[in-house]
């Protein structure tokens, strides 16, 4: 069994991408998992053609505790016999969402939702969140490999919004379209990645130093700092 | 073990810090202190600091500060410990303030009220749950004169706006919600809970009743700084009132929200515990203009002078009336050290109490013919130490934030004839042998505030230091023949 994390920026497209290689890695026969990790609850819509499913934590409020819970109340599947399941979490502005992907993660793993015949597990997590609960899906041996979600990777195709407003994924609505082969080969690429690597953080300096040295960022001007629009104009 | 010199109690404190890696012993001896001939130590001991870890401190938290000092004793008022079950459940009734009263219909004091944090607490936050408790403690018990959130650790990590809950309560109840943010990984001990206690009713109390015509009679006053451990307040309440005194308010030892509210129209604030409320006392001092005193009412050497300090603040008559109170209870003082006093003259007290009464009780021991060798604090600052220096002998030793490892060694060392502290460090003195009297909660005695008090106290210390069980502690088949003395 493999485990992967979805990083990236909130609003580029985490959910979307997620489930659209998990039903291509599906379409290839593989057994698939899906946990979202966001209190929005939107990681599985997809696959179930669902608005949101019910999720662990807000079942968990209304039985009274977790421990309450069985398995079968919180996994569904969705296409391709693909696992889906929800963290769920408070309305922004209240409680603590990052424990609540600690206890829905400790629930699965507790209630066996892991079995051994599942090929994949991806968790689909909340972007630009920088607190421990939103770590808790690469940490004690659960996702040994991280994808992020940049943009301009996969090439944009208004079939991505046909698809969607259907609730479903591409590969599901329509397989035989241009969009649905970039999917299959991100599939194929996840599936035979081999270049894992460890990455070694930077300093701001250091990466701006980076992006200078290949053109990325221009080199800065220190004269103009905190200079206004009139002062620079009579400069 | 005799008095030591100030020089051979500093040889004792390096030996005991000799133990430690540099850097804790680097930190530990600005801690720790020997007192020279001139009743000042060879250098001002550090306190309030960060404890250091890996030691076993003796401290509490912020939250103990305020919902176990300060607010707890608040008889008419609910205290509602928010968060998980434990902290409100552990430390339920365990502070011993007495108060009158019908508990559970007007007075709510050894109940524990708590929101019982559940997991879906945390991630969906916890204010829902605590308007709803709030509604529910206003339908089950009416007569609650108001409410107090007492914040626990998990409160202040997931940013629940307990504020806004408690400015909707109070317009809702018509009576005062009162947030306490005192979680208690605030600040470096339980100190920090009593300022920010003494906050919030400077905040949500004292402007209460302003404007409401009432005169300020010419004797009133406020007690304040006594929690009323095993009756120590009214010890202590009774002898003002015999010099004419009328004490208006007990903070917060048997108090009410009332007689706070009222506080900010008496005459002069009287301050026993200073560590923990000379906050609102200066607060008071620079709004309402009211001015403070400490006073001291362990033993009837320092009773006679804080009551004369006192009266010194009014006039003849109070002056007179001190005077004669004095006269009519040191008869009963001098039958009470003269029957104990030949039964503990010499005897070697070492206290490590919280912030006050490791240099009050120093004189009620002093009266029964005790001496102090060492003394220390759990959460006192440096003007806790000002005020215990000159209380203090030469070579007495002094230890700020003592941890489990020091007082085992110190004491072993120095061999008192009694040591005088905390539940934690009971049970390790007792095996070692050693005669020993819990000074927060009076071991479950009391009270030793006042006249009254001191004859408890001097009847508690005889019956310690002279159980005959101190004679029984080697076992039969270690025993070499006579018994080492015969029972007292």
């Amino acid at each position: 069994m493999r485990q992967a994390a979805i990083y990236g920026k909130g609003g580029i497209g985490k959910s979307t991408t997620t489930q659209n290689l998990v039903a291509a890695l599906a379409e290839k026969g593989k057994k698939v998992m899906i946990v979202g990790c966001d209190p929005k609850a939107d990681s599985t819509r997809l696959m179930l053609h669902a608005k949101a499913q019910n999720t662990v934590m807000h079942l968990a409020a209304e039985a009274g505790s977790v421990e309450d819970l069985e398995l079968e109340d919180v996994l569904q599947v969705g296409y391709g016999d693909t696992k889906c399941v929800e963290s769920g979490g408070p309305e922004p502005g209240v409680g603590c969402a990052g424990r609540g992907v600690i206890t829905a993660i400790n629930f699965l793993e507790e209630e066996g939702a892991y079995e051994d015949d599942l090929d994949f597990v991806f968790y689909d997590v909340l972007g630009d969140v920088v607190c421990g609960g939103f770590a808790m899906p690469i940490r004690e041996n659960k996702a040994q490999e991280i994808y992020i979600v940049v943009s301009g990777d996969i090439p944009r195709d208004n079939m991505v919004q046909h698809a969607e407003i259907r609730r479903m994924t591409v590969i599901e609505y329509n397989p035989e379209c241009k969009q649905a082969d970039v999917y299959r080969e991100l599939a194929d690429n996840v599936i035979n990645n081999t270049n894992l690597v460890v990455p070694t953080p930077l300093s701001m300096d250091d990466l701006e130093d980076l992006l200078m040295e290949f053109g990325i960022l221009e080199e800065e001007d220190e004269s103009i700092v905190g200079q206004k629009a009139d002062e620079t104009a009579s400069a | 073990m005799s008095n030591m010199t100030q020089d051979e109690a500093q040889a004792l404190i390096e030996e005991v810090l000799e133990v430690y890696p540099e850097a804790t012993r680097e930190e530990r001896a600005k801690h720790l202190a020997a007192v020279g001939a001139d009743q000042q130590p060879s250098k001002c001991v550090t306190s309030n600091r960060k404890s250091v870890p890996g030691v076993m401190t003796q401290r509490g938290c912020a939250y103990a500060g305020s919902k176990g000092v300060v607010w707890g004793p608040i008889k008419d008022m609910v205290h509602i410990s928010h968060g998980p079950v434990g902290c409100g459940q552990l430390s339920r009734a365990g502070r011993r303030n007495y108060y009158t009263g019908h508990t559970g219909v007007d007075t709510f004091g050894t109940i524990n009220f708590t929101s019982d944090f559940q997991e879906r607490d945390i991630v969906f936050g916890g204010d829902p749950k605590l308007e709803k408790i709030i509604d529910e403690v206003e339908m089950l018990f009416p007569l609650n004169k108001g409410i107090t959130v007492q914040s626990e650790c998990p409160i202040g990590l997931i940013g629940d706006d307990i504020d806004s809950v408690g400015r909707q309560a109070t317009e809702r109840l018509g009576k005062p919600v009162i947030p306490v943010r005192c979680e208690g990984f605030r600040g470096v001990s339980q100190s920090l809970g009593h300022h920010i206690a003494n906050d919030t009713i400077r905040d949500h109390v004292l402007e209460n009743r302003e404007g409401d015509g009432r005169q300020a009679g010419p004797y009133d006053v406020a007690i304040v700084g006594d929690y009323n451990i095993g009756g120590d307040c009214w010890a202590s309440r009774i002898l003002l009132e015999e010099m004419g005194l009328n004490v208006v308010a007990q903070w917060s030892g048997d108090g009410t929200l009332a007689e706070m509210e009222n506080t900010p129209k008496v005459q002069l604030n009287l301050l026993h515990c200073y560590r923990s409320m000379n906050y609102i006392c200066e607060h008071m001092e620079k709004t309402h203009g009211i001015p403070w005193m400490e006073f001291n009412f362990f033993g009837p050497t320092r009773i006679a002078q804080s009551l004369r300090e006192i009266a010194a603040r009014f006039d003849e008559t109070i002056q007179a009336n001190a005077e004669a109170v004095i006269a009519k209870y040191q008869p009963m003082m001098d039958a009470v050290i003269a029957k104990y006093r030949p039964r503990l003259e010499g005897k070697k007290v070492m206290l490590y109490v919280g912030g006050l009464r490791s240099r009050h009780v120093i004189g009620a021991y002093e009266d029964l013919g005790m001496e102090v060798l060492g003394t220390g604090y759990e959460f006192a600052h440096d003007d806790d130490y000002d005020r215990t220096y000159p209380e203090l002998k030469e070579g007495t030793l002094v230890y700020d934030d003592a941890n489990a490892f020091e007082l085992e060694r110190f004491i072993e060392r120095v061999q008192p004839d009694l040591v005088a502290a905390g539940i934690k460090e009971k049970y390790v003195f007792q095996k070692m042998g050693l005669p020993f009297r819990q000074m927060h909660s009076w071991d479950y005695s009391g009270p030793y505030h006042g006249y009254d008090g001191f004859a408890i106290f001097a009847r508690d210390m005889d019956m310690t230091l002279n159980n005959p069980v101190w004679e029984r502690m080697t076992p039969p088949w270690k025993a070499t023949g006579e018994p080492a003395s015969k029972a007292a």
